[in-house]
């Protein structure tokens, strides 16, 4: 019982934070950053691992919450200095990040037990193990802890800069001219996203952060029109695409993060179909019952 | 290491060839399909499809039970389409922009991937291993038969780009005139898309999926700093592309287990920042110089219409103005009005003598040019927009560098010739002799 409780409490965690963070991402048109920060952190890992001669998760976390904000800021700097598309100016540089990490890793294969593979895709199943124990007790799993006071900090982040945030997402030009820099939250909502990202993908995977980074805060645009409500929303469908992910993979025998980024796609399905607002087949419906009610032509 | 840079480079071992002439054909030929990406500003989507092309390869192991690359090919070919395909699908029937689409379609199949590739290790089939393999590359596993496909591959796309040239072209920059005019623009589109899974599909087993992504987007965006033309961009795509091929199969043959991919990229972002930095018209330090040239050409014309006013004003005889009396009409460092000072004289606009510095009369022919500019908008400003003159100088004194000699003369007939501004100073007369000299 407790090994699935934990991994529910786990995925629930890394979908709320996640969720949280993507709402905003979504709005400013920057969800790919997550894809990108995810795979840039590799060198900072590596650098972290080097430096520190241990596996000791902190140091790892601030190498590539460093490395996170170094995408983030490469990516405006290249964009600020010359006219390169933002999309090609960010695959630039993500590329680029994750291209030394590997070659950090082969140059110091001899040194270190790390590979890509086993950073990028962590595995969500063995969480429940991977204990944090002070002197004699334990305090339950790591990861745990580590997305819990993400989600904490996330969320005073929120709560605080509720209206900043609101306004460079939906009107950078009118929050610049009232005062509020956009840069300045541009890079708080960085912060945060390479918080998130950290924070979640060295226990439960890449894969599954970009997943509820951007899934979570897709549905829940797609059901409903107020900010509020996107941000709940998309804390719960987070929470959601956890639980029916882990009963898919459960029942299929396989990935519990790979199945859990299938539930949410399924739920992306049946939004983009059947939300009341905005669902495809609802807008068919009503414009086949609406149609006849028009003024015949003349 | 320096036995292995001579083994690389006299080509005898034929694994070495392989991988040698394999990256350089992937390379060229995502930086010039890369090329029609950025133009279209879709970079990113090769990014979602290399990691879409996982769920076909499990797929297509699951369905034929076969390990034969053309199937898992087929089976990546198949799944990078339909990944593309969803994507302008989510653009077309939702709300959501084009990063959410892309981020949404990368998450769920790659995702749907893991699901099945854990699903058949979790089987225990004895056969699937190597299928992750496919995904994260192995240039080393590259083999004569890749090779050759790399290559009708590139020739497919020299031939169709060459062929359908214009047709690109339209589609890149204006896919709704295209449409307009009746071009068969989803079929077009289509075939780009298609080319780019292919390559895509290939180069995964060499390089993996984030260096796969890596090679459409770098090129392109390299190579468009040097270049507006289209086919010199494609050109220098595929060339930066391909150089970076072979340095990243140079670099990985120096040392045992070196990767071949991750190399091909640092070697492109090389070619990216030296073109960010370099390139002549729109590098970082093109700009630089000409903000620097252009601020330093607006403080010399400042300074010579200065000494120009002086004379007019002050007329003291010999015209020598010391710097002090030059610092009183316009605030400037004395240390930096010397030095331009020294400056105007290596032109010979200016001369120096115990007294001070004085205008050569080559100088004050180029201060009349600046001054008459200046005092012609003045007038313009007053005559025509009905400004106050005591609104007038400032929008004037930044104008007057930047007025062309055919401006000035549309100005002077607009305003009918005229004598004065609206200060009451004479604007100077054109000199007929000397024409456009300095």
């Amino acid at each position: 019982m407790s090994f699935t409780f934990w991994i529910l409490v786990t995925a629930c965690l890394a979908g709320a934070t996640c969720g949280l963070i993507g709402s905003f991402l979504l709005l400013r048109r920057m969800v790919m950053m997550g894809d990108a920060i995810s795979h840039a952190v590799l060198p900072g890992i590596v650098v972290g691992y080097l430096w520190s001669h241990t596996r000791e998760p902190w140091v790892m976390l601030v190498g590539a919450g460093v490395f996170g904000l170094i995408t983030a800021w490469f990516t405006e700097l290249i964009q600020r200095n010359s006219r390169v598309e933002p999309g090609a100016a960010l695959g630039v540089v993500f590329t680029f990040l994750f291209a030394v990490g590997v070659i950090l890793v082969s140059l110091f294969a001899g040194r270190i037990d790390l590979d890509a593979d086993c950073v990028l895709y962590g595995e969500i199943a063995y969480v429940p193990w991977d204990l944090w124990i002070v002197g004699e007790t334990s305090l339950g799993p790591r990861a745990v802890w580590m997305l819990g006071g993400s989600l904490v900090i996330n969320l005073a982040v929120v709560l605080f800069f509720y209206k900043e945030l609101k306004v460079c997402a939906f009107d950078p030009e009118f929050s610049e001219s009232i005062g509020i820099s956009t840069r300045r939250y541009h890079y708080l909502l960085m912060t945060a996203t390479s918080l998130s990202t950290v924070a979640a993908f060295e226990s439960v995977g890449a894969i599954l952060v970009v997943a509820m980074l951007v899934i979570p805060a897709a549905v829940a645009a797609l059901l409903t029109r107020t900010l509020p409500g996107l941000l709940i929303g998309a804390i719960a469908v987070g929470c959601a695409c956890a639980v029916a992910g882990y009963a898919l993979a459960t029942w299929w025998d396989s990935s519990i993060s790979g199945s859990m980024a299938v539930a949410g796609g399924m739920f992306f399905l049946a939004a983009v179909l059947f939300s009341p607002q905005r669902g495809i087949l609802l807008r068919r419906f009503q414009s086949i019952a609406e149609s006849p009610d028009l003024p015949a032509h003349p | 290491m320096w036995e292995n840079a001579l083994r690389f480079l006299s080509l005898q071992d034929p694994n070495v060839r392989y991988v040698l002439f394999g990256s350089i054909l992937l390379a060229g030929t995502t930086g010039v399909l890369g090329t029609f990406a950025y133009l279209r500003k879709r970079s990113l989507v090769g990014d979602a499809v290399a990691h879409a092309a996982l769920p076909g390869v499990c797929l297509a192991f699951l369905l034929f039970q076969s390990k034969e690359p053309y199937i898992l090919l087929i089976g990546a070919l198949v799944a990078g389409g339909l990944a593309t395909f969803c994507i302008d699908a989510i653009r077309r029937w939702t709300f959501l922009k084009e990063d959410a689409a892309i981020a949404l379609v990368l998450t769920v199949f790659f995702g749907a991937g893991i699901v099945l590739l854990t699903h058949i290790q979790g089987s225990g089939n004895a056969s699937q291993a190597g299928l992750d393999k496919f995904l994260f590359g192995q240039a080393a596993s590259l083999m004569s038969r890749d090779v050759w496909i790399l290559g009708g591959l590139s020739i497919v796309l020299c031939a169709a780009v060459y062929y359908a040239f214009k047709e690109f072209k339209l589609v890149s920059f204006d896919p709704d005139f295209a449409r307009a005019i009746g071009m068969p623009c989803g079929l077009l589109e289509s075939f780009l898309t298609a080319l780019t899974v292919a390559a895509i599909a290939v180069g995964l087993q060499m390089v993996g999926v984030v260096m796969m992504a890596a090679l459409l987007i770098t090129p392109a965006a390299a190579a468009r700093q040097w270049t507006e033309n289209l086919p010199k961009m494609a050109i220098l795509a595929g060339g930066i592309g391909a150089a970076s091929g072979g340095i990243g199969a140079f670099t990985s043959a120096l040392a045992p287990r070196m990767p071949t991919g991750p190399w091909m990229v640092v070697a492109l972002t090389g070619f990216f920042v030296a073109s960010l930095l370099f390139a002549p018209r729109r590098g970082v330090l093109a700009r630089a110089w000409r903000l620097f040239s252009t601020r330093a050409q607006v403080a010399e014309e400042n300074l010579i219409t200065t000494l120009y006013r002086l004379d007019e004003d002050l007329g003291n005889g010999t015209n020598f103005w010391k710097p002090s009396a030059i610092v009183e009409r316009r605030s400037i460092a004395m240390f930096q009005l010397v030095r331009i000072l020294k400056r105007l004289r290596g032109y010979g606009y200016v001369e120096r003598a115990d007294s001070g510095w004085r205008l050569t009369p080559q100088g004050s022919q180029y201060a009349e040019r600046i001054v008459r500019r200046h005092r012609l908008w003045e007038l313009y400003l007053t005559e025509e927009l009905q400004l106050p003159p005591d609104k007038v100088h400032r929008d004037a004194e930044e104008i007057e560098h930047w007025i062309s000699q055919a401006q000035e003369e549309e100005l002077e007939n607009l305003l009918a010739q005229p004598r004065l501004d609206p200060h009451a100073r004479r604007i100077p007369r054109r000199r007929k002799e000397h024409p456009g000299s300095a």
